[in-house]
């Protein structure tokens, strides 16, 4: 499956995401900002993390607007999988792809440690559904990831069992209402090797390629 | 050509925490009676349109404010 993995200037995540979607046993394409359509055969989409356009004005705000991210919103629109993590998580909800706004942390710092995060909705691919864990463990590293919004008007997929943001009722990630699109301020693409102390990344990019870890 | 200033806020509700460390530092400072502070941001742009004002409200809400997070203003400066 052909993964297209987008790069925008300032994003630093995108190799070991194309590593974690390799692993998992799709392929990775690189898709440059100023492209005006995702690489042909794209059948999902990953929004790495990174300081896009360096964080300039809002997180997020100037990749949201970019030419790639047209060709994005249409692979959403017909039922393509997107998954948005930190930085690409901010970038979907700027383009108005996910609910919500991500804030500066209520600490004013830069947050960069393991988080466990518990699943809120088992209902989904993206955690391996009912038969998928009910936690995961994965590392969280950034300083604008306070998620704001109505949880009550959003599909909460993820919610951190400790806080260390200040999120609107802890929410970690939200998906879009068809669940197609998922973006989570945890790194995912960070915990698919066990050298980096958990695994539990990998089921997101499973969920991905529509397939169980 | 003109000049605009847009003040871009964080929204009323909405934790401000750039500004609560701004007014700790006030208070150690010895400033009293402040009781809050808020920061937000000023852009200027110079631009040559009928409507200067019109011109940059469609900015903020295209792109300089997020309208769930922050309140924006215009004023004409020339």
């Amino acid at each position: 499956m052909t993964v297209a993995v987008v790069r925008f200037p300032g994003s630093l995540d995108h190799e070991s995401a194309a590593r974690a979607v390799r692993q998992a046993g799709g392929e990775p394409v690189e898709a440059w900002h100023a492209d005006a359509s995702l690489p042909p055969d794209t059948e999902a989409v990953v929004i790495p993390g990174g300081f896009s356009y360096g964080d300039h004005l809002r997180p997020g705000a100037i990749a949201s607007r970019s030419a790639v991210m047209a060709d994005v919103a249409r692979h959403a629109e017909r039922g393509g999988r997107v998954l948005g993590i930190c930085n690409g998580f901010q970038v979907l909800c700027e383009a108005g792809l996910l609910p919500g706004a991500l804030r500066t942390n209520a600490a004013l710092s830069f947050v960069c440690r393991q988080v466990e995060l518990e699943i809120s909705d088992r209902s989904t691919q993206w955690t391996g559904g009912e038969r998928g864990p009910e936690r995961l463990s994965i590392p969280v590293k950034n300083h604008d990831g306070a998620w704001f919004g109505d949880p009550d008007r959003a599909r909460v997929m993820l919610r951190y069992v400790d806080d260390p943001l200040g999120s609107t009722d802890r929410v970690a990630g939200v998906a879009n209402d068809g669940g197609n699109v998922l973006g989570l301020m945890p790194h995912p693409e960070e915990a698919c090797d066990p050298l980096l102390g958990s695994t539990d990344g990998r089921h997101l990019f499973a969920g991905l390629l529509g397939r169980a870890a | 050509m003109s000049r605009v200033a847009v003040t871009v806020m964080p929204r009323q509700g909405v934790l401000d925490p750039q500004g609560q460390a701004v007014h700790g530092a006030l208070e150690r400072l010895g400033f009293s009676g402040v009781s809050d502070v808020r920061v937000g941001k000023r852009i200027e742009i110079e631009i040559d349109a009928p409507d200067p004002v019109e011109a940059a409200e469609e900015m903020c809400d295209r792109l300089l404010a997020n309208a769930l997070i922050e309140d924006y203003s215009v004023e004409p400066l020339s």
